[in-house]
């Protein structure tokens, strides 16, 4: 599976700062004489085939002679606050002024910069060690230099706010005095800096606002829908309605009749399998104006060869699993005997969970800029993950990779779908062939209906209680279209990477547990959203063990702290006959899974939330745990549910271990948006097909939550650590939905099985 | 097609557009103004929001040649020196994440404001309903609107 097979997944990663040439800053047009110019580089050990591993350098840092200190932020800005986050660990470290740091966005460069994919909640989990060193390293030779000059150890000195001071002394020198000579220097290795102690931090662990505030708010921020070129032309596309069809012909005399159209070209499309790169096949318009491309457009005569995806309905598809996990599937992970504790159970509880296709529906519907001249092919793009759109765009021109030049701009929205780089070969196809520089632009419409969507799903658990009253037997069975398939259609089961997203890591200790998957096969384009497999695993983990605790007659908080188990590290390897659990690509060695982490977010989010408070009438509280990308989260959700089944929620808690906090308010944040983020899940979304076409057009069809609607106070609580951070962009979404179904049953007894919620039912 | 003349923060432009082209396309594909932000084409979103002398209008449903002699305000016109008590507000809030349909829920909170200056949270809620944001941050857009508002009271 693409998604977890990242670069750095399964390497040991050690990094190394050197003295990076002046080309290589160049770009960032500071670069002054004088300059002190650092980059840190990664090499490790691929703890597999226990080869070296060599990486490219990630960052770069460059202080130049008046002090002012540059950064490249690497890794894609989607609101999660990258370009903040990384750089000011840098900048920390160092003792920089923040307000005379630079921040330049990185092209991408596999070879400048590694691996810059920007998904799985993992930059500051992979950099943050990285970019202490590389601000330490740069500290220690402008300290080396201080020190000479006031003939003193270098242990006497230390930096504060762009400066180097003597401590003990009121004497102080500037950054930028002493760059020059500190470039002279030789940079000693990562081994010889010390890193500063915890309590010296003064941005990391405390709150800083995002670089891109200001431009945000009065307009001047540039996303991918706002590059632009001289001569730039805008190509609007009508693709086929259904995955894997192609065009047959078209009549475009009407369209190249519209005022402002130049001219309209065919695209080819991938054609099956639909892959997680190539575009679908469509029919440009390209225009002047975005507004004569759209109604070109919509004046296009096109005859389809819809292919054998053309008869695919979503609510068929739905049926049949339901009907094929009845049955038992493919064992993916096996723990004592689950029918002996079936046998022998006091009671079970069985049901069946749905939940729908989704769309990741970004504010910003996908958009991209190419240039293609002098055989070099020149990207502006919104794209979570430049290396993907060069390989892509190289491979679909014909171009070799390095006459590819992708500029990253500010993404409007990410959640996955912009680690798809097809709108980005669109448009270099359209830019290659007119000979114009090209914008696509994607409309709502064409978002909606071709997205690589997070797939439905079907699953069934069965939990048994024994004549003790313990939880003895757990079954899961899972079946949904795998992302894999939309590279291989031979893919019919969940990869172990997605397995490994909530279900086969299943952390609870019950004698008997197995795991179950059925074939289902993908119709459309599956992509991952968000927090992926989590979403609908951790649904109906969540809920059905609500239902374990009423069956107990025990609480669920006490209920989930007593399936943990003693305090101890989890390992799931032996059960699933696999090498590893995947772990989000990490050793569980290095990131072991940890109950006692577990049990202090759970802890923690009972006593703040207020757990077992009373409530009004038809108000009720729910909560649900989960770890996922290696952070662990608890949250309680209250929801109020009115006469007309109205659900409202007035309160929402969240405990969150994501080892040491970066900052504060960024992680805040994705909690409080992961949770709005839920709640469209849990209330509101879906996409349907018919005849293998997606029926919601819009967000009149396809609806995410409104203010009205959202959870009206969000509180985040961070557990306080020193342990190596991990990520929180996906973490805040598994645990919502299963709390905010536990709540409503609280508030009115009524169980939720399917997504999304329909109380009328 | 046909030519117009629009005002757009203050300043007259004489734009040729085909007469049911959207103004939020002639704001961002002719004139330049990117603030503005496409987001449905079908006034779904707010993402588009702009003002039509003081009131907000969905300028990706609004044809150029509905506008006529009134007075077009987008982002870039709101404060000339991006410090409105709404701007001001939302940084010291830090609302944004991505940020990209933050220009649309500024205009349309200013265009709340200037017709009701203490809103309640609920008043807040009704004129705040049509902007989606996928992020997730409209309780810290309801805490912006609300300090701009009670600073603008004193």
């Amino acid at each position: 599976m693409k998604k977890l097979s990242k670069t750095q997944g399964g390497v040991a990663v050690t990094s190394e700062v050197f003295k990076a040439s002046r080309r290589d800053f160049l770009k960032m047009g500071t670069l002054l004489t004088g300059s002190l110019v650092l980059g840190v580089s990664f090499s490790g050990c691929d703890k597999k085939s226990n080869k070296k591993v060599a990486f490219a350098p990630n960052v770069y840092l460059s202080i130049d002679g008046q002090g002012k200190v540059t950064i490249v932020a690497h890794r894609s800005e989607m609101g999660q606050g990258i370009r903040t986050s990384l750089p000011l660990i840098v900048a920390d470290e160092l003792g920089a002024d923040w307000n005379k740091v630079k921040i330049v966005q990185a092209e991408g460069n596999e070879k400048k910069y590694g691996n810059q994919n920007t998904d799985g909640s993992f930059s500051v989990r992979m950099f943050y060690k990285p970019m202490r060193e590389a601000g330490a390293v740069a500290r220690l030779l402008l300290m080396q230099v201080a020190a000479k000059k006031w003939d003193v150890s270098v242990d006497r000195c230390d930096t504060e706010a762009g400066y180097v001071i003597l401590t003990g002394t009121d004497k102080k020198l500037e950054f930028g005095e002493l760059a020059e000579e500190a470039s002279t220097l030789p940079v000693p290795g990562v081994s010889a800096v010390k890193l500063k102690e915890r309590a010296r931090f003064n941005m990391i662990g405390k709150p800083t606002p995002i670089v891109d505030l200001h431009d945000i708010t009065t307009g001047k921020a540039v996303f991918g829908i706002d590059a632009a070129v001289e001569g730039m032309k805008i190509a609007v596309i009508k693709r086929s309605p259904v995955v894997g069809g192609s065009v047959k012909s078209v009549n475009d005399q009407k369209a190249l009749k519209v005022p402002g159209v130049h001219k309209v070209i065919t695209v080819k499309g991938a054609g099956l399998p639909a892959t997680l790169s190539k575009p679908l096949a469509g029919v440009a318009v390209i225009a002047d104006n975005t507004w004569s491309a759209i109604k070109g457009c919509e004046l296009l005569e096109i005859e389809w060869e819809l292919g054998p995806n053309a008869s695919y309905d979503s609510a068929i598809q739905i049926q049949e699993l339901t009907k094929e996990i009845a049955k038992s599937g493919k064992v993916r992970r096996n723990r004592g005997n689950f029918d002996a504790a079936r046998g022998g159970a006091k009671k079970v509880i069985e049901h069946t969970y749905i939940a729908p296709n989704l769309a990741h529906a970004t504010l910003e519907a996908p958009a991209a800029l190419a240039v293609v001249k002098d055989g070099i092919c020149e990207v502006w793009a919104c794209t979570q993950n430049p290396q993907g759109a060069i390989k892509a765009v190289a491979t679909a021109l014909g171009f070799a990779e390095d006459k590819v030049k992708m500029n990253v701009t500010l993404i409007g929205g990410g959640f996955g779908r912009k680690s798809k780089p097809d709108f980005i070969v669109e448009a270099a196809i359209l830019a290659k062939e007119s000979g114009m520089p090209v914008k696509v632009q994607w409309t709502r419409e064409d978002d909606i209906h071709h997205d690589y969507f997070h797939s439905l799903s079907v699953q069934r658990v069965v939990a048994t209680i024994d004549k003790d009253n313990n939880l003895s037997g757990w079954n899961h069975h899972i079946a949904y279209p795998s992302i894999s398939a939309t590279e291989d259609p031979a893919a019919l089961q969940p990869s172990d990477g997605e397995l490994g997203l909530g279900a086969t890591d299943f952390p609870y200790q019950v004698p008997s547990i197995r795991i179950e998957t059925h074939d289902a096969r993908a119709q459309i384009r599956v992509g991952w959203l968000r927090s992926v497999r989590n979403i609908p695993q951790v649904f109906a983990i969540g809920t059905m063990l609500d239902e374990v605790a009423e069956a107990r007659g025990i609480d669920p908080v006490a209920n989930a702290l007593e399936l943990l188990g003693p305090d101890g590290n989890i390992t799931f390897s032996q059960e699933t006959g696999k090498e590893a659990y995947p772990n989000y690509g990490e050793d569980i060695a290095v990131y072991p899974w940890e109950t006692a982490r577990m049990k202090a977010v759970i802890q923690r989010v009972a006593k703040e939330s207020g757990w077992g408070k009373k409530l009004p009438v038809r108000s009720g509280l729910g909560f649900a745990a989960h770890k996922s990308f290696l952070t662990y989260v608890a949250c309680v959700v209250q929801v109020h549910v009115d006469e007309n089944n109205t659900v409202t929620i007035p309160e929402v808690h969240y405990a969150v271990d994501c080892g040491t906090a970066v900052n504060i308010d960024r992680i805040k944040s994705q909690f409080e948006g992961g949770a709005q983020f839920s709640t469209s899940i849990a209330l509101k979304s879906a996409i349907t097909v018919k005849n293998g076409q997606v029926q919601e057009n819009n967000f009149d069809g396809y609806q995410i939550i409104r203010m009205s609607e959202s959870p009206q106070k969000i509180h985040v609580h961070i557990i306080d650590s020193e342990a190596k951070p991990t990520g929180v962009g996906e973490p805040p979404v598994p645990p919502f939905t299963p709390a905010l179904c536990n709540a409503i049953y609280a508030a009115i007894g009524k169980r939720v099985y399917t997504l999304p919620i329909d109380l009328r039912t | 097609m046909a030519k117009y003349s629009i005002t757009v923060n203050g300043q007259s432009h004489e734009v040729d557009a085909l007469e049911d082209m959207p103004l939020l396309w002639v704001l961002r594909d002719i004139i330049g103004l990117k603030g503005t932000k496409y987001g449905c084409g079908k006034a779904l979103c707010g993402a588009c929001t702009v003002h039509l002398d003081d009131v907000a209008i969905r300028s990706c449903s609004y044809p150029v040649s509905s506008i006529g002699a009134a007075k077009v305000t987008t982002i870039e016109g709101l404060a000339e020196k991006g410090d409105h008590p709404l701007q001001k507000a939302w940084e010291e809030h830090m609302v944004p994440q991505c940020g990209y349909c933050q220009t649309g829920q500024i205009m349309n909170a200013a265009a709340l404001l200037k017709t009701n200056p203490n809103p309640t949270e609920e008043a807040i809620q009704q004129a705040m309903e049509g902007n989606l944001c996928r992020c997730g941050t409209y309780n810290r857009i309801k805490a912006a609107i609300m300090s701009a508002a009670s600073v603008s009271e004193k």
